[in-house]
């Protein structure tokens, strides 16, 4: 794997979704999206509440699967394999595109237990090879020496930022290709989110990343490409140094430059 | 006189009637509490244990019924704990949108406030009439349908606190719908659904009418549950009745000993719930 992080041309196509709607029963939260999403890349999703930016990002991991009365049309390809087919296996298609919420939500079980977890679901290995795999992913997470010494405690004893991290190393132990980030910091404080952010840089080396944030500034510092949404609709998608300097819709621009939103 | 001060005084006034009822009601508990154990306490010998039920003017204790409630009461809730935690499973897992989940919650609550008297009358009907005599297996199937709307509604409850975003959480790893109610939803409401299971037991542990009619008595010893057994309820009603002074004061040192495990139970029940609390 080679990159050339920072510019957003180049790389293989990752994700690719077309003519995707959505609908919450029969009102339509996503209206014909298509775009692309490249490998070892960090795509951000900007845009005002309500825009459908965290809808997009359910439908990759087919997280609105658990409940009813929603659906997707239209197509995500996923190395070329449509992921909305119904033939697609949901857990399968969940162990390869790994999601981080908004808040922190570890298992009501051990720091170690919490990663552990994961890597069981899909893997048999020996209790040496395991504790190597978790802490591994401590490690990808930057938590390990913060927890090294207290793999026993519970992983809701750790703060919030810790608890952010706990879940991003939870996601990375089961070795997914995807990982999506649902405003990963809005709960959390500017030292845990600046954590995160160097955490997101180093992630990106190893997997393909989809970030939802209300915080532009943070899709300006850690994304690639940046897509602007607004009711449901994709106005603009661009490098992220384009899209923050030089918009090309206006309601890009008054979004970006605090005139709504 | 000013806003401040009529607001003062009503606060004054209110918090003074909230506070005389509560003291009510608590005083109501504990002279309970205290007539129990003064009438009670005096027949507490070791022979109640060891020794059964006696003929009027004999000498006995309570051995029979005590183990015979022991047996009710396990089984009861052998029966209906695991039905009620399945059927609650079902309503806040599986079926949580579906129409079945709220015509099972509409008749689970009023199976809740059923008189317990209409469940024994409702086993005698299956199973004693058509066995052609009481049994202990019948009065077990009695409290254990007794249990299952208790526990059924607790466990819906506490599995409905558990926050969908850790369901979420879990299916993003790519669990299993069972894996994560095993592992994820259970663990996080433990200590709720164990209270609800310790709660029914406190309840049927106490229950008279609908061993009536099912499990009926026993004088003597027998572990037999194809025949009559014997229950601290029904032992503590039969001798509360009666005109004689021994079979009163066993009546009473059993209703305390009821009493003092349902109290035990509740305390533990408590307890379990807040170390789970603390746990989170």
């Amino acid at each position: 794997m080679s990159e050339m992080s920072g510019q957003s041309d180049g790389g293989a196509e990752k994700i690719a979704i077309k003519s995707l709607k959505f609908f919450y029963g029969n009102s339509m939260a996503l209206n014909d999206i298509t775009l692309s999403m490249l490998a070892n890349r960090v795509t951000a999703f900007i845009g005002p509440s309500g825009c459908g930016k965290s809808t997009l990002l359910r439908v990759l991991n087919r997280m609105y699967n658990l409940y009813p009365n929603q659906r997707a049309e239209g197509e995500v390809l996923l190395d070329g394999e449509n992921i909305l087919d119904a033939s697609q296996d949901l857990n399968l298609l969940r162990a390869r595109v790994g999601m981080v919420f908004q808040k922190p939500t570890p298992f009501p079980l051990t720091i170690y237990e919490n990663i552990a977890f994961g890597i069981r679901l899909y893997e048999k290995l020996a209790k040496a090879e395991l504790e190597q795999r978790v802490e591994q992913a401590l490690r990808g997470a930057a938590l390990w020496d913060e927890v090294k010494d207290k793999l026993s405690a519970s992983g809701l004893s750790l703060s919030g930022g810790q608890q952010q991290r706990l879940c991003i190393a939870r996601t990375v132990a089961v070795r997914p290709e995807v990982i999506l980030l649902d405003e990963p910091c809005s709960a959390l404080d500017p030292i845990s989110t600046a954590k995160i952010e160097e955490l997101i840089d180093e992630l990106k080396t190893r997997y393909t990343i989809a970030i939802v944030t209300h915080n532009m500034q943070q899709a300006a510092r850690v994304s690639d490409s940046t897509a602007f949404m607004y009711l449901g609709e994709l106005i603009e998608y661009s490098a992220t140094s384009d899209l923050f300097t030089n918009p090309g819709d206006k309601r890009t621009q008054d979004y970006i430059t605090g005139r709504f939103g | 006189m000013d806003r401040y001060t009529m607001r003062r005084r009503r606060d004054t006034i209110a918090t003074g009637i909230a506070s005389a009822l509560a003291a009510v009601g608590l005083g109501m508990l504990v002279l309970i509490l205290w007539v129990l154990v003064a009438k009670g306490a005096g027949g507490l010998k070791l022979s109640v244990f060891t020794q059964m039920t006696p003929p009027p003017g004999g000498s006995g204790g309570l051995l029979n019924p005590i183990v015979g409630s022991l047996i009710l009461t396990v089984l009861g809730v052998a029966f209906g704990a695991p039905l009620g935690i399945l059927a609650g499973t079902y309503m806040a897992e599986y079926g949580r949108f579906s129409k079945l989940t709220s015509v099972v919650r509409f008749i689970n609550d009023i199976l809740l406030s059923a008189p317990s008297i209409v469940i024994g009358l409702f086993v005698y009907e299956v199973m004693v009439a058509r066995m052609g005599h009481f049994s202990g297996w019948a009065g077990a199937v009695a409290l254990g349908i007794i249990v299952v709307p208790v526990v059924l509604r607790t466990t819906e409850d506490m599995l409905s606190l558990v926050p969908d975003q850790l369901r979420e959480a879990a299916a993003a790893l790519g669990m299993p719908k069972w894996v994560i109610i095993r592992h994820v939803s259970y663990r996080a409401a433990r200590a709720g659904i164990v209270t609800g299971v310790l709660l029914a037991i406190a309840r049927i542990s106490g229950e008279t009418a609908p061993l009536l009619f099912t499990a009926l008595n026993n004088q003597f010893w027998s572990l037999n549950l194809n025949a009559p057994l014997a229950s601290l309820p029904i032992v503590i009603f039969q001798f509360a009745l009666s005109p004689y002074a021994d079979w009163q004061q066993l009546a009473w040192t059993g209703a305390l000993l009821i009493t003092a495990a349902v109290l035990i139970f509740n305390i533990v029940a408590r307890f379990l719930a807040s170390l789970g609390s603390q746990a989170k």
